[in-house]
C-alpha cells in the first residue's frame, strides 16, 4: 500500500528523491530568477533610460537627459521608416510561406503514412538547427557562380543575395525552409486533437471533402494556428541574424540590423535604445490584435 | 422512408470476429432496436448500416439496393452518436442546417426546416447557443435535430440517451417514441439497456458475441426467449435459471432444482413435451422470472415450503430470495407480503412461465403450457 501511495502521488515521489520544495527553489527557480532579473529585466530597464538621454556608449562626453527628442528623431528618418517597411513586408512574406508549407506538410502527415515518426523528425531538423549555419549555407546555396540553386533551376548567374529586387524574398525562403517545421508540428498537433466523430458526423451529414475541411478543420484548428503564427510573427519581426549573415543589401535591410548598426556601428546608444523600445510597442501591438482574435476563437 | 436488409454480413476486427453472419430485415416506418451487452457487434453492426464501418462479407441493402460499397454520405441514412458529436464550433442552427448546407440547399428553405424541426423538438429558443452551453439532453435532442431535417431513409440511433441521467433518460424515451410515431422513419437503435429496448421497439433484436439471438417483439422476446443468454438478459430482476430434474411419480410430475429436494409440481403434460422438444433428461435447465414463482404465506396444496432470504422492497413490488439448496430462487411479491427474512413461507412455479432449455446449447426447448 506504502508503494501504491509513493507511486501514485508525485509530491512523496519527489520527496522520497530528496527534492523538497524549498530545495527545488533554491537549486531551479532562484538561480533562475537572478540570472532573468540580471540580463533581462535590467538592461530592459536600463536601455528604457538610456532612450531618454545622449548617452554614445563609445565616448566619455558627459551624458544630458534629452526627453523625447530620440524618439522623435528616430520616428522622423525616412532610413528607419525604409526598414520598417521592408520589415513588414518581409513578416507577411515569410509568415505567409511558413503557414502554407507548414500547414500543408501538417495535413499531409494527418494521414497513415509508412515510416510517418521518421519523416517527421527528418522535417523538423532546419529548426533545430542554429540561425547563422543556416544563413552560412544558404548563401552558398544562394551563391550566383557555383550555387546550386541556380544550377538546379537552370537560372545562369542570378545574384540572389545582391540584387535589390531578390534579396529580400531570398532571406524570407531560408526562413521559410527554417521555421515551417514548427508550424507543422503545432498544426500535426491540432489537426490530430479533432475528434474523429466529427468527420464521422460529417460525412453522414454527406458533406464533401473540402466543405468538411473548410466548416469543421480549419476552425477547430484556428486557435493553434493562430498560436503558431503569432509566434512567428512575433520572431520574423526581430529577425536578425539570418539577415545579417546572408546579405548587406540595404535594400534588404530590416529593421534590426538597422538598430544593430546604430548601436553597435555608430554608437548611437541613446537613439537606439529609443528605436528599440519602438520595436518593442509595435510587435506588443501586433501580438495583441492576434491574441484578441485568438480568444474569440477560443470562445467557441 | 425505406427497408434496411442485412444479409450474412460478416466483420472482423483483427482476429476478432465481431459481427457473425448476421441476416435480418427492417420494414419501412419499422422502429428496431438492437440490445446486447457491450462488445456484442451491436454498435459496429448499426455503424456498418451507415457506412462508418467496412464489412468483411454479405450485403446491406437499402430499400433493395446494395449500399455496402457506398460512402456514408451516399447512403442517405442519418446517425445519432453516443456522444452526440455536435460540431463545438457552431451554434445550434447552424449544427442542424449543416447536413442541408452541405448539400447546397437554398436559405430559405434551409431556414424553414430547422426552425420547424427546432420547434417539433422544442428547441427553438436554443438556437443561437452553442453546444457547450447546453444541458446533455438539449444536446440529445440538438443531435436528434441534426439527423431529422433532411429526412433520412433512415435513422440510425448509437445509445443516443446512454450518458444522460435516470431521469431524464426516461424523458427523452418518450419524446423519441412521439417523433417516431409523428416522423415514422424507419429506425434501428442500439441500447445495452432492456427497459429502453422494451419501451421503444417494435421489434427487438438481441445480439450477443457477433451473433444474433432473437429478433421479436418485446413480448415475444420478453415471453419466449430463444434461449438462455436472451432469457436473463432481457428482464429485471435476471430471470432464475436453474439446473432441473424431472421426476415421475405415481402419475405426477415433478421438477426439483439445482439437484435438491425442493420439487415443484408441473402438469402431467411436461413429460411429452419435454420429449418432443427433444430434451436430454441430465442437460434440462429450468428458467422462470421472478413473477413466475407464486408465494403463498400459508401452506396451500401444491406448494413448497421454503424459508425467505434476504427482501428488497421496491415500493411497487418486494423482491424475495428463497434459499433452496444452497442457491436461492427469487420471487416477486406485492409490497411487505413477507415481512423479514426467515420468514417460512409456500412457493410454487407457475408452468405457464416456466422455460426450459438445454443446459449444453441454451436453446429453448419451446415448452409452452
Amino acid at each position: 500500500m506504502t508503494s501504491l501511495i509513493t507511486t501514485l502521488d508525485p509530491r512523496s515521489r519527489a520527496a522520497s528523491r530528496g527534492w523538497s520544495d524549498t530545495t527545488i527553489r533554491n537549486v531551479f527557480v532562484i538561480p533562475t530568477v537572478a540570472f532573468l532579473i540580471i540580463f533581462n529585466v535590467f538592461p530592459l530597464l536600463y536601455s528604457l533610460g538610456f532612450s531618454f538621454t545622449d548617452f554614445r556608449a563609445s565616448s566619455k562626453a558627459q551624458v544630458n537627459l534629452v526627453g523625447f527628442k530620440n524618439y522623435v528623431d528616430v520616428l522622423a528618418d525616412p532610413v528607419i521608416w525604409r526598414t520598417f517597411t521592408t520589415t513588414l513586408w518581409y513578416v507577411i512574406v515569410s509568415v505567409t510561406g511558413q503557414f502554407v508549407v507548414g500547414f500543408g506538410l501538417a495535413l499531409l502527415l494527418n494521414r497513415p503514412l509508412p515510416y510517418k515518426g521518421l519523416l517527421t523528425t527528418l522535417l523538423m531538423l532546419p529548426m533545430m538547427l542554429s540561425p547563422v549555419v543556416v544563413g552560412l549555407f544558404w548563401k552558398l546555396i544562394y551563391d550566383p557562380s557555383w550555387g546550386i540553386l541556380n544550377h538546379a533551376l537552370g537560372l545562369g548567374r542570378v545574384a540572389w543575395l545582391s540584387d535589390a529586387n531578390l534579396a529580400l524574398y531570398a532571406v524570407a525562403i531560408t526562413d521559410i525552409w527554417m521555421w515551417s517545421p514548427f508550424v507543422m508540428l503545432l498544426s500535426l498537433a491540432g489537426l490530430s486533437a479533432v475528434p474523429k466523430h466529427l468527420y464521422e458526423a460529417a460525412s453522414i451529414d454527406r458533406a464533401g471533402k473540402l466543405y468538411t475541411f473548410f466548416r469543421i478543420t480549419l476552425p477547430l484548428v484556428a486557435p493553434i494556428l493562430l498560436i503558431a503564427v503569432i509566434f512567428r510573427t512575433m520572431e520574423a519581426f526581430k529577425t536578425f541574424d539570418i539577415a545579417f549573415v546572408m546579405t548587406g543589401q540595404p535594400a534588404a535591410e530590416l529593421i534590426s540590423s538597422r538598430l544593430y548598426k546604430m548601436a553597435f556601428q555608430q554608437w548611437q546608444t541613446g537613439p537606439s535604445s529609443a528605436l528599440a523600445y519602438i520595436i518593442l510597442i509595435m510587435v506588443l501591438c501586433i501580438t495583441n490584435i492576434y491574441v484578441k482574435y485568438l480568444n474569440k476563437a477560443k470562445e467557441r | 422512408m425505406a427497408e434496411i436488409e442485412l444479409r450474412h454480413v460478416n466483420k472482423h476486427f483483427g482476429p476478432l470476429q465481431v459481427i457473425r453472419d448476421v441476416s435480418l430485415t427492417v420494414k419501412d416506418r419499422e422502429f428496431v432496436v438492437f440490445l446486447g451487452p457491450s462488445g456484442c457487434g451491436k454498435t459496429t453492426t448499426l455503424r456498418a448500416i451507415a457506412g462508418l464501418e467496412d464489412i468483411d462479407s454479405g450485403d446491406i441493402l437499402i430499400d433493395g439496393k446494395p449500399v455496402q460499397t457506398l460512402r456514408a454520405a451516399e447512403r442517405d441514412v442519418a446517425f445519432v452518436f453516443q456522444n452526440y458529436a455536435l460540431y463545438p464550433h457552431l451554434t445550434v442552427y447552424e449544427n442542424m442546417a449543416f447536413p442541408l448546407r452541405a448539400v447546397r440547399m437554398n436559405r430559405a428553405e434551409i431556414d424553414t426546416t430547422v426552425k420547424s424541426v427546432a420547434g417539433s423538438l422544442g428547441i427553438n429558443h436554443l438556437l443561437k447557443r452553442r453546444p457547450s452551453a447546453l444541458s446533455g439532453g438539449d444536446m440529445q435532442r440538438v443531435a436528434i435535430g441534426r439527423s431529422l431535417v433532411r429526412r433520412p431513409k433512415g435513422i440510425l440511433l448509437d445509445e443516443p440517451i446512454g450518458s444522460l441521467d435516470a431521469k431524464l433518460r426516461e424523458t427523452m424515451r418518450v419524446e423519441l417514441k412521439r417523433l417516431h410515431v409523428e416522423n415514422g422513419s424507419t429506425s434501428i437503435y442500439v441500447t445495452h439497456d432492456q427497459v429502453e429496448a422494451m419501451a421503444l421497439a417494435d421489434r427487438i433484436v438481441v445480439m450477443h458475441e457477433g451473433i444474433l439471438q432473437q429478433l421479436g417483439s418485446p413480448a415475444d422476446v420478453y415471453e419466449y426467449p430463444a434461449n438462455m443468454f436472451v432469457a436473463q438478459f432481457v428482464g429485471s430482476p435476471v430471470m432464475n435459471m436453474k439446473t432441473a430434474d424431472m421426476r415421475e411419480t405415481a402419475g405426477k410430475v415433478q421438477v426439483s432444482l439445482d439437484g435438491t429436494d425442493v420439487a415443484f409440481d408441473f402438469p402431467s403434460e411436461l413429460a411429452g413435451k419435454l420429449s418432443a422438444g427433444k430434451a436430454q433428461k441430465d442437460q434440462l435447465m429450468l428458467g422462470v422470472r421472478p413473477e413466475g414463482v407464486l408465494i403463498s404465506r400459508d401452506a396451500q396444496d401444491g406448494y413448497v415450503e421454503l424459508v425467505a432470504g434476504i427482501i428488497e422492497p421496491l415500493g411497487s413490488h418486494d423482491i424475495i430470495d428463497l434459499k433452496v439448496g444452497d442457491g436461492i430462487l427469487r420471487a416477486r411479491t406485492k409490497s411487505a407480503y413477507v415481512s423479514a427474512p426467515g420468514q417460512k413461507v409456500w412457493a410454487r412455479i407457475d408452468p405457464a412461465q416456466a422455460h426450459f432449455f438445454d443446459a449444453t446449447s441454451g436453446i429453448s426447448l419451446g415448452v409452452r403450457f
